[in-house]
């Protein structure tokens, strides 16, 4: 039995879907994030966890007790929310008790569990303050502090670090992963950013318009994308893609591109003449040596490396080298694909091959 | 050509302004000089902007020989019971239309929309006639139906606004936390809509301190009637006493004025909010 | 697995389908007692006072109370003040919401800009909107009283009439009194909401036309004016009805005369229901200014159409 069950569930606004037939097992104790654009349904499926929203089919089990038509109190969770939902008008301390006092715990236990919270969080020295005297990192935590208190059956965060500044945001990410093995409680966490997914996720289930595309821990995402959606939104810069001609003709498994031809390293199962998407991350591209020539169209230094846009073969391609290349605008570079590092997807945009 | 032009500018922007105030102004002046004229001076000094000697006696004899402390504690008790009873309603209306979209949402608005229009005059033959055998003629009770009736739309309107202004976020985390809807409602939201309340409660109670027909139709008793009906009784039967009349006009003018100066700063404050939240 | 397991199941899918029935009838109890309360206070009278329009209802007789059919609107057709109440109807209305409107617009121009005391002008420019309207009405009527009010004096030394009497015994001269005090009660309103739409247009807006060269009054012909409009267009047609059904201050002003001269349709029908206690020849002019009341809302809307028609 796992923390969190969730079965065939589907939302419908009228007659219009916005989410369809969702399953998930989240396991006891495990980081689960939704990751995918905005509208793509993970807020929703979130918050029908959390009893928001209602569940217009399928079921939703935590904990193995169906919880479909149970109110939010009732079902044992925490949620940090996107704007954090401080109550203005009480201290942090007063914010922090608010759950354990609608249960009527002692006054003793809302102490004992309020400092617990504060000295995890560093929260010790604001406790008195409102939040409106808060900065945007001490309220995330606040709210965090919020949902520790109650120890609840698992943590729900919707999109928790979208309104900090980036350097926040990596301090926070690395504060949230803390936190999480320290306390070892079940989460699911929703964000549009696919860097928290890969570094915050045990497993990573991607969503777009409604549809799960994979679910899987962050390197399956990164290293077999089931699906052109996933390819492209896991890792930045993003995987270049392009169309192909497969061709068996040549005695070996061959991409024929407009400009190059590419032999692959494995045979899959794929029809002669077949049209296939074929995608290379920028950071697998090899620049300086290589069989074809391409030219450099743009330059961006990160000081980490340096992404190069180039034109191969009259179609655009993103680099990405760590090494300080000495490359120029204008100039041809040798270039190379290498076979064990492309993907490739069929014409409905699906994984083909290893 | 600059300052010649600046110069210009703010003295016609503070000329204006001016005139302005004393427009607004001189009417409620004039009010008060008359109602200090004492009886002798009245007419022979009618036209000045201030008499030669002021007096207390319109108001001594407004306060003690005739009815005006009971229609004063009329329209007190009418008032405050509307403002009262119709910030609940309203406020829970308000708070429903705000916070839930359900299939009965635009029929409802439309309807409080329909009663903003139409002529509520026409409503003083069958009101009358209805609530008479109910023995809610000539009773303040009565008053306080019918005016809690006419300014529940406005006030669900009003009511509405200033919690559309309240992320739905707050009531969420308070009923994650534990607390049922109805609680969130009272312990988390309430008390951040006290202003918004407290200009509601304000706007209701002015509208019914200055309501006159409806008082008219409905009472023909000096018992149970409310400070305009009483004015205009007191202005017919004292139709050349100017002073005594204008007395109880400024009598009855302080409390709205006092109440409006006190809110007014949030009304506006509401009223502009709103419009910026677009 | 067993019938006890089964026996749960139902009980909770009993329980679900009533947790299901709060859920959605939730709102509705939030929002009933302003519906109940309406519905009895403002509807069925509404109704109950429509069919009054076709029944005999005087209410010094007890024996009145038969069907009449159509003669009260037969009666109304050949009812020389109604027909002068209608003309008066549109003047007042007019007058005061044009009026109101644009001096109203200039207060809140004025009141947009910083300036010292400005806080304390614009608690003293709004009051009038605080005083009760029969008092805005008796105040008015007595400044218009040769023997206490300064303006018949004032008026005859600016040449603006011809002697010093009272321009509301006059009836060609009578309305003007209900007008001028409905725009000085009016002012702040229309100050209020137009101050409200002002500050809602972001100041981006005008910086960037100073930069492009454009005055202040260019300024405000294509930024200001074009922005404002939508909520100029609602508010006056709303305060158009609310004028049009306000009977107060003439009731209270003039009562309607003298000689009907200042009677519009909304106080006519006061006048006929408490002095002359005829309830349904009352009943009968207001249908007739509900019927004409929601042709104005036909227009209107069609009028609205139209325009959202032409801008897509």
């Amino acid at each position: 039995m796992s923390a969190i069950d969730i079965t065939g569930v589907s939302k419908r606004y009228g007659t219009t879907a916005v989410l369809h037939d969702v399953t998930l097992a989240v396991a006891a104790r495990e980081f689960v994030v939704l990751v995918g654009p905005s509208g793509c349904g993970k807020s929703t499926l979130l918050r029908m966890i959390a009893g928001l929203e209602e569940v217009s089919a399928g079921e939703i089990r935590i904990g193995g007790r169906l919880v479909n038509d149970l109110p939010p109190k009732a079902r044992d969770i925490a949620m940090v929310f996107q704007s954090y939902a401080l109550y203005p008008h009480m201290s942090v301390a007063d914010n922090m008790a608010y759950s354990l006092r609608l249960r009527r715990t002692s006054r003793q236990g809302i102490e004992t569990a309020i400092n617990a919270a504060a000295a995890k969080l560093g929260l010790g020295s604001l406790l008195e303050r409102k939040p409106s005297a808060l900065s945007g990192g001490q309220r995330q935590r606040v709210a965090m502090g919020r949902a520790i208190v109650r120890r609840p059956k698992a943590f729900l965060f919707d999109e928790p670090l979208s309104n900090l500044d980036a350097r926040l945001r990596e301090h926070m990410r690395a504060e949230i992963k803390k936190l999480h093995l320290e306390l070892g409680a079940t989460s699911i966490y929703v964000t549009h950013d696919q860097i928290e997914a890969m570094t915050l996720a045990d497993r990573i289930v991607a969503m777009n318009g409604g549809y799960v595309q994979q679910v899987g821990s962050p390197l399956e995402l990164y290293d077999r994308p089931a699906n052109l959606f996933v390819a492209g939104f896991i890792g930045s810069p993003a995987m270049n893609m392009f169309p192909a001609l497969f061709s068996r003709r040549a005695g070996r498994p061959t991409l024929v591109h407009a400009g190059f031809a590419l032999s692959l390293d494995h045979d899959p199962p794929v029809a002669e003449g077949a049209v296939l998407t074929v995608g290379m991350r920028p950071e697998h591209i090899v620049l300086g040596a290589g069989p074809v020539q391409g030219v450099v169209n743009l330059l961006e230094p990160t000081g980490l490396g340096t992404i190069a846009h180039l034109t191969l073969a009259g179609t655009a391609f993103k680099a990405f080298s760590l090494a300080r290349l000495p490359l120029t605008i204008g100039a041809s570079v040798p270039i190379d694909l290498p076979a064990h590092r492309l993907h490739l997807f069929d014409a409905e945009g699906i994984r083909v091959g290893p | 050509m600059r300052k010649p032009h600046r110069i210009l500018y703010w003295s016609s922007h503070y000329l204006l302004i001016w005139l302005y105030v004393l427009f607004a102004l001189f009417p409620l002046f004039w009010l008060i000089k008359v109602a200090l004229t004492p009886n002798d001076l009245l007419y022979s000094e009618g036209i000045r902007l201030w008499p030669s000697r002021t007096s207390l006696e319109h108001f001594r004899f407004v306060l003690t020989h005739s009815e005006f402390p009971l229609f004063f504690r009329n329209s007190l008790i009418v008032s405050s019971s509307t403002a009262v009873s119709v910030t609940l309603i309203s406020g829970a209306c308000g708070y429903g239309l705000s916070r839930f979209s359900f299939r009965g949402r635009p029929l409802i608005v439309a309807l409080l929309l329909i009663t903003q229009m139409f002529p509520l005059v026409m409503l003083v033959a069958p009101m009358f006639r209805l609530l008479a055998p109910l023995g809610l003629t000539n009773s303040l009770t009565g008053l306080v139906i019918v005016y809690s009736a006419f300014n529940s739309p406005f006030a669900t309107f009003l009511m509405q606004s200033f919690f559309d202004a309240i992320p739905k976020e707050l009531e969420e985390a308070a009923m994650i936390d534990g607390a049922t809807r109805f609680g969130a409602f009272r312990r988390i939201i309430l008390p951040l809509t006290l202003p918004g309340i407290a200009a509601t409660g304000g706007f209701v109670f002015s509208a019914a301190w200055s309501e006159l027909l409806f008082a008219l139709m409905l009472n023909s008793s000096s018992r149970a009637s409310t400070f305009p009906v009483g004015l205009l009784s007191f202005v017919s039967k004292f139709s050349v006493d100017f002073g005594q009349m204008m007395a109880a006009g400024v009598l009855a003018l302080i409390p709205a004025c006092l109440f409006f100066l006190l809110i007014q700063r949030y009304l506006v404050r509401g009223l502009t909010a709103g419009a910026v939240k677009g | 697995m067993g019938t006890g397991d089964d026996q749960g199941e139902t009980e909770s899918e009993v329980s679900a389908f009533r947790r299901r029935l709060t859920n959605s009838a939730e709102p509705y109890l939030y929002t009933a007692p302003v519906l109940i309360l309406i519905v009895a206070v403002m509807l069925v009278p509404l109704s109950v006072g429509l069919s009054y329009a076709f029944r005999d209802i005087q209410l010094l007789d007890p024996f009145s109370g038969g069907f009449v059919g159509f003669e009260h609107f037969h009666e109304l057709k050949a009812d020389r003040s109604f027909r002068a109440a209608l003309l008066n109807t549109l003047i007042w209305t007019g007058a005061s919401v044009a009026l109101q409107f644009i001096f109203g617009l200039i207060l809140a121009l004025l009141l947009n800009r910083e300036f010292a005391g400005r806080r304390l002008v614009q608690a003293l420019v709004f009051l009038p909107w605080a005083v009760p309207t029969f008092l805005v009405g008796l105040d008015w009527a007595w400044l218009f009283n040769p023997v206490v009010g300064p303006l018949p004096g004032w008026m005859f030394a600016l040449k603006m009439t011809h002697d010093a009497n009272n321009l509301l015994a006059d009836p060609a001269t009578a309305l003007i009194g209900p007008i001028v005090a409905a725009i000085w009660w009016g002012i702040p309103f229309f100050a209020i909401t137009n101050l409200a739409a002002l500050q809602s247009i972001p100041k981006d807006l005008y910086e960037a036309a100073s930069i492009d060269g454009a005055g202040t009054f260019k300024q405000f012909r294509s930024i200001t004016l074009p922005l404002l409009a939508p909520t100029i267009a609602i508010t006056i047609l709303l305060r158009t009805i609310w004028i049009a059904n306000f009977a107060d201050l003439i009731v209270v002003m003039t009562n309607g005369g003298p000689a009907d001269s200042t009677q519009t349709v909304a106080s006519y029908i006061f006048t006929v229901a408490f002095r002359r206690l005829d309830f349904g020849y009352a009943s009968a002019i207001a249908a007739v200014l509900l019927l004409l009341l929601f042709l104005y809302a036909l227009a209107i809307l069609s009028v609205r159409r139209l325009f959202v028609q032409r801008q897509s």
